[in-house]
């Protein structure tokens, strides 16, 4: 694709004004499907979880799955939303091969959830409100894949085919009002928004919410005003944005590439585009046109949704403490520095850690062990710290270093043994027979040894260069196979060598 | 034993339950009848290979002393719109010629259960398009009365089995009249239940918020029986209705008695009896209208009191369901594009992207009538036309439920000729859409407002000989009243003519086997 | 209401994906342009303060619960499929963009 002209960043942001808008599609994690009994699963074979609803065979009809409706009212009281007294399913009718009914069952005119707000916190400090205009239900479609041309994309390839196991999983799509003011923070603003609908949906455990397995996707629509003008310029919408840095990324990207060319006095077409991870650019898709006609309808085959108010807010009861919230308890009641508490939260610690904590760890401890070693050795296996061992573990593992029963070397080892299976800490202890020697006659031999082997250095000490012990230090200690308090046997030397 | 094919399903089920006759008998005799005058009649587009089977499986239960259902061991055609796991379910259409669905649709688990035995799918017009049966993909069936004429439709399939004694019922559904004005112009009763009264699950949707699955039949009583066997919740059918119904043939062995008619009160709907024959209320045809003022003549002479009531927006009824259905329907049919079943066909020329190959199959698979209705239903949806289309209609909709609501506030049921004229010749209203529609007119208001409908025989019309249809209308979830006044008048019209009607239908022209 | 055109019975079509024949243009152009005059009468009757009714019997809140029921077997799933490669549905090369 041709390279497209982009914009130095700044000189974009001093000559236009970005509007943002994005689209989220969180996908939910109920047992079925949104309109039928099959399992709302992965990872298994081909076309294993279909029936005449969802494989839109004639004669199939929709029946809707009670938890997914509570999920997305849940999901619309923790976005700050109304939840609609009555609504609506509609149909919006397009062909797609994926799409087994040639519609999908969404909502229209009448979403379950509206006019909310999200309160983001930027690294800087500052705070934007992101206005939320709907939370809507719907349908997934089914997965395609393009077989033949080179790229694997849906250009150039053979043929196609299509497994309809992600048909009909319920997503909740949270479409945001226009950002204005973002300004240069644009696109940290779309990714922070993005994350802390993450975290909102993971909190209230209605989603699986990992991004790089599509449980959430972005749609990220940015558009450019010339400064002092109030007119909102043509937006383009860059779809299926999968990770939260893409996002900032490609806001960014649409930010420059649009700049130049109004500078060059070219104008924008409204159109989708795609986001490449790998070239980190985006490219055109489907130019918007009239002929996007939906043709939405309410949906014959369900009848309208009246929830209770007592139901809502036997609903709002359920809702946990807010991400930001939490943070803010939890930082303030550990006492980190903001780097070091984002340090836990970027390494999505912030549980463990506090597990940890709770378990007898002091948070300093607990954020040594999961942001150092936990994470070096999670980082080299490639997989998440907080699979490695339990906060119980950590927490067992600063108090054996507390109480002087294992010095920090000794600790790792004992570490790789709990990782390895071994057991608890204090197991792996026993078991590996890493105890620290305090019995100072073992000591004093293996000391001896040392300074009768190294008369110089006794020498040394003598004349009063104390700092001579080291080198002796270091032979004890290896002698010791490391299992040596060092401080104390840096004492011992001194007074064998008489000091 | 051609005398198995004559009695009804309520007499043939009391010969098996006493052992006079096997359901292997009475099956053999329907498929022998099927074998000598469908050739002419038309009336199945697949019969069904397990018949004889599942008919001896049956009677085997029954000699072990197993207690069965009150039609257990009687045939039954099942129209062709409904998806049958052991048998083609094509709607009419060459789109789906040869599916076999994975499924059994609910109406279809439940004749199974109630151990009926399937013959075979019944003809219709292409997905129920159609007041005729000529709009099949397999060419058009013919009404036993008089080969040249149609048998109505869409369920024309299933009307013309039961009134040439293929089957002593049969399964049909009813968007737009599709089950009552067949049965009126084949003699033969047929009742559209309260909507949601029946499932819908697994019948092919022409028009999602019209369709009722519902039983043809011969008798009042038979039809009742039937119904026993099909109506009920189904949590698979989002707009199934919760009531617990009464049985159905108990208020039809109740009417039978003639004391229903005493004190019962009548409403004579004034825009669906040809008092005035404006073009949108169809030309009632004469016979058609002395049939009808005959037997309101019988009613009251009988003590019904029946008195005129007018719905002035039933003037409307024609247009917006002209406008609702193509609508549902073409989202419906959406489904039909080669994908994960039915037919595929690849573009002449070009590249044979997805794309176009949906097309050319769409093209290729939809027949005239299908694709007019679905280009009408996209207009109706389409940007800028909903409000004015699609959404006037829903609104004429309620203004219809109040014209109802009002009519029943002081009658116990309404009337009506089923159809405003007797079987047409085949191929008289073919290329004409308009006039096709407006025979529908008598029995559209009723699925606009989801009441039930029940269409009975009440004569011969006087210049064509050909049967005339006499339709009853109850409030919703007020099936059972229909049965009562149904058998009640049928009681009364046959106990007149000394017989009952199908018994005058020429004898068809047995093959020689 | 709007003149039905040949142009709107085209766009009509492709919305509908159906590949009509010029000569289906030419005659359902004609039959539709009937057909709505005839039926555009509903906007007549169908004032502001009329509801519209979009099921004939009311009910509202009716759910299924969250309880995985039997799918069909892949087999059963595929059964009607034109074509197949392996265990999913085969198509031609697609054209448009996802929407
Ligand atoms: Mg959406
Ligand atoms: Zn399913």
């Amino acid at each position: 694709m041709a390279k497209d002209a982009l914009l130095d960043y700044d000189k974009a942001i001093e000559l236009y004004e970005p509007v943002l808008g994005f689209e989220v599609h969180v996908e939910l994690n109920t047992k079925t499907k949104m309109f039928c009994g099959c399992a709302n699963a992965f990872g298994q074979g081909a076309n294993t979880n279909t029936c005449p609803t969802c494989l839109g065979l004639p004669g199939g009809l929709p029946q809707v799955n009670r938890k997914a409706v509570e999920s997305s009212i849940r999901l619309g009281l923790a976005l700050g939303c109304e939840i609609a007294e009555n609504c609506r399913f509609a149909r919006k009718q397009y062909f797609y091969p994926d799409l087994a009914k040639n519609f999908q069952t969404s909502q229209y005119d009448e979403p379950i959830a509206f006019e909310g707000s999200v309160t983001i916190e930027l690294e800087s400090g500052r705070e934007v409100t992101v206005a939320i205009e709907r939370a809507h239900m719907e349908e997934d479609a089914g997965k395609l894949t393009h077989i033949g041309g080179a790229t694997g994309r849906i250009q150039g390839a053979d043929h196609s085919l299509v497994d309809f196991n992600r048909g009909g999983v319920p997503l909740v799509e949270i479409v945001t009002k226009i950002i204005e003011g973002a300004e240069a923070d644009a696109p940290e603003v779309g990714r922070a928004y993005v994350g802390a609908i993450r975290d909102i949906v993971r909190s209230l455990g209605v989603s699986n919410a990992r991004m790089e397995e599509g449980n959430i996707r972005c749609d990220a629509n940015v558009s450019l005003r010339p400064r002092g003008t109030t007119k909102l310029g043509t937006r383009t919408e860059t779809k299926n944005v999968n990770s939260l840095r893409s996002v900032e990324r490609a806001v960014r990207y649409e930010i420059q590439r649009q700049a130049a060319i109004l500078e060059a006095g070219g104008t924008i077409t409204q159109e989708t585009r795609h986001w490449h991870e790998d070239t980190g650019s985006t490219s055109a898709g489907r130019p918007k046109s009239d002929a996007d006609d939906y043709r939405y309808f309410p949906e014959p085959d369900l009848v309208p949704l009246a929830p209770s108010r007592d139901w809502v807010e036997e609903l709002r009861a359920t809702l946990p403490e807010p991400p930001a919230a939490r943070r803010a308890r939890l930082r303030e009641a550990w006492g980190f520095t903001k780097l070091e508490f984002q340090d836990v939260v970027n390494g999505e610690l912030l549980d463990a850690v506090e597990a940890t904590i709770a378990a007898g760890a002091t948070p300093a401890d607990a954020r040594k062990w999961w942001t150092g070693e936990l994470t070096r050795i999670a980082n080299t296996r490639g997989v998440a710290a907080d699979t490695l061992v339990a906060p119980i573990d950590v927490a067992q593992l600063s108090a054996l270093i507390a109480n002087g029963e294992l010095t920090d070397r000794l600790a790792r080892q004992v570490l790789e043994g709990v990782i390895a299976g071994e057991g608890s800490p204090a197991e792996v202890v026993e078991k590996r027979g890493l105890k620290v020697v305090s019995d100072d006659g073992a000591l004093i031999a293996a000391i001896d040894e040392a300074l009768s082997a190294q008369p110089d250095v006794l020498a040394k000490i003598q004349d009063g260069k104390v700092q001579a012990a080291g080198a002796v230090i270091g032979a004890v200690m290896k002698a010791m196979k490391g299992q040596a308090d060092a401080a104390r046997v840096r004492e011992l030397i001194l007074e064998r060598a008489g000091q | 034993m051609t005398e198995l094919i004559r009695l009804t399903a309520a007499e043939l089920a009391d010969k098996l339950a006493a052992g006079e006759v096997s359901s292997v008998e009475a099956t053999q005799a329907h498929l022998d009848r099927i074998a000598a005058v469908d050739g002419d009649v038309r009336s199945f587009l697949h019969v069904s290979a397990d018949a004889l089977a599942t008919a001896s499986a049956i009677d085997a239960r029954r000699a072990a002393g197993e207690k069965l259902g009150p039609l257990a061991g009687v045939p039954i055609a099942i129209k062709d719109v409904l998806a049958t796991k052991d048998m083609p379910s094509t709607a009419g259409s060459k789109i789906l010629e040869g599916w076999l669905p994975p499924y059994d649709a609910t109406v279809v688990a439940k004749l199974r259960d109630a151990d009926l035995v399937p013959l075979g799918k019944t003809n219709m017009d292409e997905f129920a398009m159609g007041s005729s049966t000529e709009h099949s993909a397999y060419g058009p069936t013919h009404n036993p009365w008089d080969l040249t004429r149609t048998p109505g439709g869409s369920g024309g399939g299933s009307s013309a089995a039961v009134s040439a004694f293929e089957a002593p019922l049969a399964l049909g559904s009813d968007t737009g009249g599709s089950i009552r004005q067949p049965a009126a112009v084949t003699g033969s009763v047929g009742v559209k239940p309260t909507y949601g009264g029946v499932s819908r699950y697994g019948a092919i949707a022409l028009a999602s918020s019209l369709d009722q699955v519902g039983p043809v039949s011969r008798t009042v009583l038979d039809a009742g029986l039937l119904h026993d066997v099909i109506a009920g919740h189904d949590p698979l059918d989002s707009t199934s209705l919760g009531d617990v119904w009464p049985s159905m043939a108990a208020a039809a062995r109740a009417g039978a008695s003639g004391e229903a008619l005493r004190g019962l009160k009548v409403g004579v709907v004034r825009e669906l009896s040809g008092q005035d024959s404006s073009a949108q209320n169809g030309g009632f045809q004469a016979g058609v209208k002395q049939r009808f003022d005959e037997t309101v003549a019988a009613l009251t002479a009988a003590g019904v009191e029946v008195v005129e009531v007018t719905a002035p927006s039933f003037e409307y009824a024609v247009a917006a369901y002209y406008l609702i259905l193509p609508a549902e329907a073409s989202s419906n049919l959406a489904r039909m594009d080669s994908v994960r079943f039915g037919l595929r066909v690849r573009p002449e020329g070009g590249p044979a992207t997805i794309e176009r190959v949906m097309s050319t199959t769409r093209d290729a698979g939809f027949g005239a009538e299908v694709k007019r209705r679905i280009i009408l239903g996209t207009y109706a949806l389409s940007a800028g036309y909903y409000d004015a289309y699609y959404g006037s209609a829903q609104k004429v909709r309620t203004l219809i439920q109040r014209d109802f609501a009002a009519a029943f506030a002081s009658v116990d049921v309404l009337i009506s000729p089923a159809a405003p004229t007797t079987a047409f010749p085949l191929g008289s209203l073919v290329d004409d859409p308009l006039a096709m529609y407006l025979n529908d007119v008598t029995t559209i208001p009723a699925n606009l407002a989801g009441i039930p409908g029940m269409a009975i025989p009440m004569g011969l019309a006087p210049e064509d000989g050909l049967p005339v249809g006499l339709q009853l209308l109850a409030p919703a979830h007020e099936d059972a009243r229909l049965y009562t006044v149904g058998a009640a008048i049928e009681t009364l019209l046959t106990d007149a003519w000394g017989h009952s009607l199908l018994s005058q239908a020429p004898a068809l022209k047995e093959a020689v086997k | 209401m709007s003149e039905i055109s040949a142009d709107l019975v085209r766009h009509l079509a492709g919305l509908a994906r159906i590949d009509l024949s010029e000569a289906e243009v030419e005659s359902l152009t004609g039959e539709l342009a009937q057909i709505v005059e005839s039926i555009a009468k509903v906007s007549e009757v169908a004032t502001p303060e009329v509801v519209a009714t979009s099921h004939p019997i009311p009910l509202s809140n009716v759910f299924r619960e969250d309880e995985v029921r039997p799918s069909l077997t892949v087999e059963q799933a595929l059964s009607g499929a034109p074509e197949r490669e392996g265990d999913r549905f085969k198509v031609a090369a697609i054209l448009d963009e996802e929407q």
